[in-house]
């Protein structure tokens, strides 16, 4: 933590490393059994409950399942071996370098954008708002957000609607002709008259084959074509009840607005047009003498949407949960840095012509490098051990595919398997990978405490 | 009289484009800020629907019908003894784990900053290690020990196990703080012949009080949104409410209307302290970085 990381009326009255040695000694030469009370209880708690499980995972990382045979590094070979561990190494690897940088990038340019805004910190409180929840209401709260159906995740509603504008999906899918029709399936999926249009004869193109609930709310009641022209209704030929005519324009038969309807002649669209709400549709006169068709695109099932929770998805798509917790933290810590930089340097530099992204790239970015390292590493240590986020949001089907280090630890040793060797060996791994971060603060400490 | 416009020109066309890069980042960061809203509202609003309604449609649904908004979930939810006795275990978890933390790292704090032993430095930079351990290290040993003295399952057990693993950033920033007490205040109290433990607890700890609000913030978050621990740790009786969710959703489809409501009452405290507390909890995050 370096001194530009302290907070705004945060902890100290100065940073830790500020202790003169004087003051460090201390207060009086006290007996030892004095500082032993202070310090017993923690001595028991982090001796029996942190220390000693280190060396035992070590040795039980040696044994196999059951914990009576010595296997030696074999747990260790499976750790590297096995498909599944390989699944979750691989996954680790991806989270520890897409994730932190993610968030640190979203929370620097957080952090930047805000300052010039005098509402920055309601913008900040919005953000910074995750953190303070669990992990377990973060899962569920993505997990509604990724849901399959366009209709209930969100995520999915906003791709289907953005995929809907440059590819207008079927209003009607299923639906077809009503059997006996003047409509004959003419290849792909579309629909085409036999007879021809001619102006003052109205073609009646009734379709079924949807239930009347799927209508988009408010359909009306289908009126008969009207007015000059090549006209024509489509509607949904189903009376409610029974006791409609086939082909006939019952009262209480809904009609089917939005349904294109193109003039073909010789296998080119002369003309197209659009259903109303009363379903009726009005073609130009130059549409005399074509065949009409009703294009596959009225029909087609529905776009389903993006499968964020499939196979190759999952791990990207928990990723986004993850940032969505944790850009807060990343920019609340650089904001704070960026408090330390001095303002005079900036103004220097726009002075002497600097545009703002020059500034933000060879001034700011450069000065804030100790946080955002800090920033960083801390993101990486607290990736290595992501778990409640992977666990609640992949769903069993894919869980294997988003698989990190460790879930495989409290699969295996915990939830089903019941392997506490190739379980202690994963927890080994995990602690030799955040060693250096643990040797870094050590000497940074020792620095601090010399000088 | 030809100058005059053309130096004007480049500074009202700066002041243009900046006051329309202005409004350009205002309405970024407020689309941002709605994005970064939405997740929590679409979970809020969804635990207000009926389970009709959640099958048939998302939740935005209620911006254009309130009618569909309805505290059945949260009725049934708190009716269902499970969920409200894995509330108050959360609490029964929560509030010893951060009273402990506090006390205990205090203490320590205090003998790092201040009391005379022999490799003090040492002990401290050895604490100061265990900083970044994984609890992952510690769950099949724990879980072992803890059988053999038959505390397996039990909220103690998940106390003393949160306890442990907070202990070493307590400390951290404790003795941090403790150590920049002006060394006067601490002789004064000597000479009026006060010992360790009243110098302690009347000078100390007043003094410490912004430090150990923060930390005590952080903690009791930290405790209070734990899965891991307890899902090792706490059986069904001693299960807190975030173990008690997530034995919900392998059903998540059919399960929204607990789910939904459940993860918001698991919610409010947390953020109710977060809001109240905003600069503790911040300073506290910001110390414990390494963590």
């Amino acid at each position: 933590m370096s001194a530009s990381m302290a907070a705004p009326g945060a902890a100290g009255p100065g940073t830790p490393s500020a202790a003169t040695p004087r003051a460090r000694r201390g207060l009086v030469r006290s007996r030892p059994w004095v500082a032993v009370l202070f310090l017993l209880p923690t001595l028991v708690l982090l001796g029996a409950l942190v220390v000693y499980p280190i060396g035992y995972s070590i040795v039980r990382s040696l044994y196999d399942a059951g914990g009576s045979g010595f296997v030696g590094m074999r747990n260790y070979g499976t750790v590297f071996s096995d498909p599944g561990t390989l699944t979750a190494i691989k996954n680790n690897a991806v989270w520890v370098v897409v994730a932190p940088s993610i968030t640190t990038a979203l929370g620097l340019i957080f952090a930047v954008l805000t300052e010039r805004v005098r509402w920055g910190t309601a913008f900040k409180l919005v953000v910074f708002m995750p953190m303070a929840i669990s992990m377990l209401a973060a899962g569920i709260i993505f997990r509604l957000v990724y849901e399959q159906d366009p209709s209930q995740g969100v995520a999915n509603a906003v791709v289907a609607g953005v995929h809907d504008v440059f590819s207008p999906s079927s209003v009607y899918p299923g639906a077809r002709p009503r059997p006996g029709a003047d409509l004959v399936p003419s290849g792909g999926g579309s629909y085409t008259t036999r007879s021809t249009a001619r102006p003052g004869t109205p073609a009646l193109l009734p379709l079924v084959g949807i239930p009347e609930t799927k209508l988009p709310p408010g359909a009306e009641q289908a009126a008969p074509p009207h007015g000059g022209g090549i006209t024509g209704t489509v509607w949904l030929d189903f009376h409610p009840g029974g006791g409609g005519r086939p082909g006939v324009i019952d009262p209480g038969e809904k009609a089917l607005k939005g349904v294109t309807v193109q003039a073909v002649r010789g296998g080119r669209v002369v003309a197209s047009a659009r259903t109303a709400a009363d379903g009726t549709f009005t073609l130009p006169a130059a549409a005399a003498g074509a065949r009409l068709r009703l294009p596959a695109s009225n029909f087609a099932a529905k776009y389903g949407g993006v499968d964020w929770l499939g196979p190759t998805l999952v791990t990207p798509s928990i990723i986004g949960a993850y940032v969505w917790m944790w850009a807060g933290f990343a920019m609340v810590l650089i904001a704070a840095g960026l408090a330390g930089v001095p303002r005079e340097l900036l103004e220097a530099a726009r002075v002497d012509g600097a545009n703002e992204w020059q500034v933000f790239r060879r001034i700011t970015v450069p000065l804030l490098a100790p946080v955002l390292a800090v920033v960083l590493v801390t993101l990486m240590i607290n990736v290595l051990k992501i778990f409640d986020l992977v666990y609640i949001i992949a769903p069993g089907a894919t869980q294997n595919n988003a698989m990190v280090l460790a879930l495989k630890l409290y699969l295996t040793s915990f939830g089903g398997g019941d392997d506490q060797g190739v379980g202690s060996a994963i927890s080994v791994l995990l602690l030799l990978l955040v060693l250096p971060v643990m040797v870094f603060n050590i000497r940074r400490i020792r620095r601090e405490r010399r000088r | 009289m030809t100058t005059a416009p053309v130096r004007r020109t480049p500074a009202l066309a700066a002041r243009l484009a900046s006051r329309a890069g202005g409004g350009l980042l205002r309405v970024a960061l407020i689309v941002i800020a709605l994005f970064w809203l939405m997740p929590t509202v679409g979970l809020l609003l969804s635990s207000l629907r009926g389970n009709a309604d959640i099958a048939t449609s998302g939740w935005w649904r209620v911006l254009t019908a309130p009618s569909q908004l309805t505290l059945t979930n949260f009725r049934t939810l708190l009716g269902n003894s499970a969920i409200t006795h894995s509330l108050l275990n959360t609490l029964y978890i929560t509030v010893p784990a951060t009273v402990l933390v506090v006390v205990i790292g205090a203490l320590a704090g205090y003998a790092f900053a201040w009391l005379d032993f022999r490799g003090r430095d040492w002990w401290f930079l050895a604490v100061v290690g265990l900083l970044v351990v994984p609890v992952q290290i510690a769950l099949i040993p724990v879980a072992r020990l803890f059988g053999d003295i038959g505390i397996f399952g039990s909220i103690t057990g998940v106390v003393l196990f949160h306890t442990a693993f907070g202990l070493p950033f307590a400390i951290f920033l404790l003795r941090n703080f403790f150590a920049e007490i002006p060394r006067e205040l601490l002789e004064a109290a000597r000479l009026d012949g006060a010992g360790e433990l009243r110098i302690f607890s009347t000078v100390v700890l007043p003094l410490g009080g912004p430090a150990i609000a923060s930390l005590g913030i952080f903690q009791f978050l930290w405790v209070w949104n734990d899965m891991l621990v307890a899902l090792i740790f706490a059986n069904s009786d001693s299960a807190p409410i975030t173990v008690a969710l997530q034995q919900q959703v392998r059903q998540f489809g059919n399960n929204i209307d607990v789910l939904a409501p459940g993860a918001f009452v698991s919610m409010v405290i947390p953020l109710v302290v977060f809001f109240a507390f905003q600069r503790q909890f911040v300073s506290g995050v910001m110390a414990g970085a390494v963590k």
